[in-house]
């Protein structure tokens, strides 16, 4: 058992670039879910248009980086207002198989062979992310405190990733005081009610979407970056469901739950994924493979998510009577 | 400090090929070409790989390993030619597309690039390619329209075993089970372990099977469901649930079954038959015959028993069925048992059509979903249309659209259904909120 390689691994994930994603991408979902709640089954889709548009802009058509980004938040935008305009009306269920529905749209449509021209199929896109290391202040090199440390790149996407979570928290923090936010979680409690104060329903619930969607987008970003490339199958529901697993973990309509649910969630897993394969390395779990460790862990993360809702459905740090489980 | 960046490395690609199959670069010193070769999950090793130089001088040889692995390292950051030799793949396997076999791929700085090969079996090439429809004797227009309105009926009677359940269960319960996709897996699984590994025949294994489903769909309902309902949880906090339950069924799957397909070890190999214009092999015949059949039986036993009535009843309105002296409890209960076998009989007539894995019926999900959605949330007879139609859809719709897009349609089919009439074609419109 090597004790220093499962710390250090576990430590490193509780800043690492895992973390980074599924923070912002629970990030948006806790305000979509947590203060408006609505259920979006679709946030891996926003993820995958935000780096999609980045990478193929970038890979494809050889335009600049930066008309990338501006290419991903449009087309988040676009997504969301697509996906909104008609769903936003339909009960909380039907909008969540509608979500659904449209993100694998947008995975097919990614990996298709028909697009393979532009989207790279199930290959995807690699070598969009060079202008994006050339601003890179770190020179090269490993940096870290004691055994604990990243190379100069992982630096600079770990440094671009924190700042952009810091940024959504704080304008997370600011909204939810202001009259919008509480009109948003007026919303989620009784929408008939706030119709009556003659507000605007269905453009709150739209802002809510295009906004949640946004700060996912930027994990989408981040998720490209620090790969290099992006392929259609990393954009599945599976990271729809984490992030959910993560909102619920950390208590819907808390600002900075997504943020511990996302470091809980990392460290929980690489821990008890790394601990696994070090004790069937060690031969101490004669029935296991090294093969069957992923699955253990994210049988675990099932486990949770049910064990959480049926127990604790306000999380660690959420309030019961403020979680968004009544089907309207 | 290097053994962890190994470690990091080793768990980030371990993490990527769970979530998808593919391997992106991680991050270490030295460039190099590498990926894993497989066919369907399963490795595919004692292939030739050889990188060159742009200008075509020799660079590496590698040969997959028995996980399907191989690496390349290149001498610095540039462009290169990714070779595999086709002779030495095996013999059942060719390149999706052939003239693929060399890919030039770009190595930047520090990267470890992968490269793809798309292996098929052998016959299948250039299929999703769109253009591979040109057989020898090209077929008919209204040949390949029957052919495709056959598969699709086939397609349609395996998602309406399973909409039947996931319907009514929606319509007593209101639950939106996303589970369900899993307990077609769960049958069809249990029939490979007592067909492949214990040994009987398919048909005693899938009986077995069809009857497990049943009392695993009671056991659901009396030791946790029901329990769930009793507590008051909110239906929101079920669906959820539902996913949770979904995940850890789908990995309990992979890590007794492993990611690689398998066929259930009789009726393999069939020949088939010519009845008209369609070619069908005789399993699927049977197939059809029985899920008709069953499908009929439940729709008999809804519209004539007692129990049945109650059901309906129960789906259309729970709190004056329970008024009326119908106990609520009994009749989900049944409506479970009779759902959760026959959702195992789906999977397993799944499985007689397609290799089985461990997400096979994940992925029927989102099209149960529709076909429910279509025919009327809750309603047992419009699942069983709504299912048809999108059977036959999916398959029709291939005339046009590309094979692998066939289940774009389905889905924007599921999006407009909800937005232009959400009570679906025999709903009604009250039901929806």
């Amino acid at each position: 058992m090597d004790w220093n390689t499962i710390l250090v691994t576990t430590v490193e994930a509780a800043v690492g670039w895992e973390t980074v994603v599924y923070a912002l991408a629970a990030i948006g979902i806790n305000i979509q879910f947590g203060y408006a709640g609505l259920l979006n089954f679709g946030q891996a889709a926003f993820l995958g248009v935000a780096a999609y548009g980045m990478a193929v802009t970038v890979a494809t058509f050889h335009l600049p980086f930066w008309l990338g980004i501006v290419i991903g938040l449009v087309g988040t935008v676009l997504l969301a207002l697509l996906l909104g305009i008609p769903t936003l009306r339909l009960r909380a269920d039907y909008l969540a198989i509608a979500t659904i529905a449209a993100a694998e749209i947008i995975r097919l449509i990614f990996r298709s062979v028909t697009f393979a021209d532009v989207f790279g199929g199930s290959d995807g896109r690699q070598g969009f992310a060079g202008e994006f290391f050339a601003m890179n202040p770190y020179p090269r090199g490993e940096y870290g405190i004691g055994p604990f440390g990243f190379n100069e790149r992982v630096m600079w996407v770990l440094t671009v990733g924190w700042i952009l979570v810091g940024l959504a928290l704080v304008l997370v923090y600011m909204l939810m005081k202001s009259p919008w936010g509480r009109v948003l979680k007026a919303i989620r409690e009784d929408e008939d009610a706030v119709r009556s104060l003659g507000k605007n329903v269905f453009a709150y619930k739209m802002q809510a979407l295009v906004l949640g969607g946004l700060i996912g987008c930027l994990g989408g970003f981040i998720f490209a970056l620090s790969q290099a490339s992006v392929q259609p199958d990393l954009f599945g529901t599976e990271l729809t469901f984490y992030a959910y697993t993560i909102v619920i973990l950390g208590g819907a309509a808390r600002v900075f739950s997504p943020l511990v649910g996302a470091m809980i969630f990392w460290v929980l897993l690489v821990f008890v994924g790394n601990t696994l394969s070090e004790m069937v390395g060690a031969g101490l779990i004669p029935f296991m493979d090294a093969n069957q460790v992923g699955p253990v862990r994210f049988m675990l993360v099932g486990l949770g998510l049910m064990l959480l809702l049926i127990f604790r459905p306000q999380g660690i740090f959420g309030d019961k009577r403020e979680i968004a489980l009544d089907a309207r | 400090m290097r053994r962890a960046v190994i470690a990091f490395t080793a768990f980030l690609g371990g993490l990527i090929f769970l979530l998808a199959s593919g391997t992106p670069a991680a991050w270490a010193e030295d460039e190099s070409l590498r990926g894993t070769l497989q066919y369907q999950g399963r490795p595919v090793d004692g292939v030739k790989i050889s990188v060159t130089s742009e200008d075509g001088q020799p660079i590496g040889e590698a040969t997959t390993a028995a996980d399907g692995t191989w690496e390349i390292p290149v001498p610095g950051p540039g462009t290169y030619q990714v070779t595999i030799d086709q002779s030495t793949l095996p013999p059942d396997l060719e390149l999706r597309l052939k003239d693929r076999a060399t890919l030039t791929l770009e190595v930047s700085e520090g990267q470890q690039r992968t490269a793809l090969f798309a292996l098929v079996q052998k016959g299948q090439a250039g299929d999703t390619g769109g253009g591979g429809r040109q057989a020898a004797a090209e077929p008919s227009m209204w040949e390949q329209a029957a052919q495709l309105a056959f598969e699709g009926l086939n397609l349609g009677l395996i998602i309406a075993l399973a909409a039947m359940g996931l319907s009514l269960i929606f319509g007593t319960t209101g639950l939106t089970n996303f589970a369900h996709g899993e307990l077609l897996t769960l049958g069809a699984l249990i029939a490979y372990f007592f067909n492949g590994t214990v040994g009987l025949h398919l048909i005693p294994a899938a009986i077995i099977a069809v009857i497990l489903g049943g009392a695993l769909g009671y056991a659901q309902d009396r030791f946790f469901w029901g329990k769930l309902r009793k507590r008051g949880t909110s239906l929101i906090a079920m669906m959820i649930i539902s996913i949770g339950m979904a995940l850890f069924l789908r990995n309990l799957f992979l890590f007794l079954f492993g990611g690689e397909g398998a066929p259930y070890a009789d009726y393999n190999a069939q020949q088939g038959i010519q009845i008209g214009p369609v070619s069908a092999t005789p399993k699927n015949l049977w197939a059809m015959a029985i899920e008709i059949i069953v499908l009929v039986i439940v729709a008999l036993a809804l519209l004539k028993t007692r129990t049945g009535k109650a059901a309906r009843a129960v789906a259309d309105n729970p709190a004056l069925a329970a008024s009326s002296g119908i106990n609520v409890d009994r009749v989900i209960r049944i409506i479970w048992t009779v759902g959760g076998a026959v959702a195992a009989l789906a999977g397993i007539m799944l499985g007689l059509s397609q290799n089985l894995n461990y997400q096979m019926g994940f992925h029927l999900l989102l099209l149960i979903f529709a076909g429910v959605t279509l025919g009327g949330l809750g309603t047992a007879f419009g699942a069983l249309v709504g299912s048809l139609v999108v059977g036959l859809f999916i398959q029709v719709s291939t005339l046009w659209v590309p094979t692998e897009m066939k289940n774009v349609g389905a889905l924007l089919v599921l999006i407009l259904v909800m937005l232009f009439r959400p009570q679906g074609i025999l709903g009604r419109r009250e039901r929806i909120g």
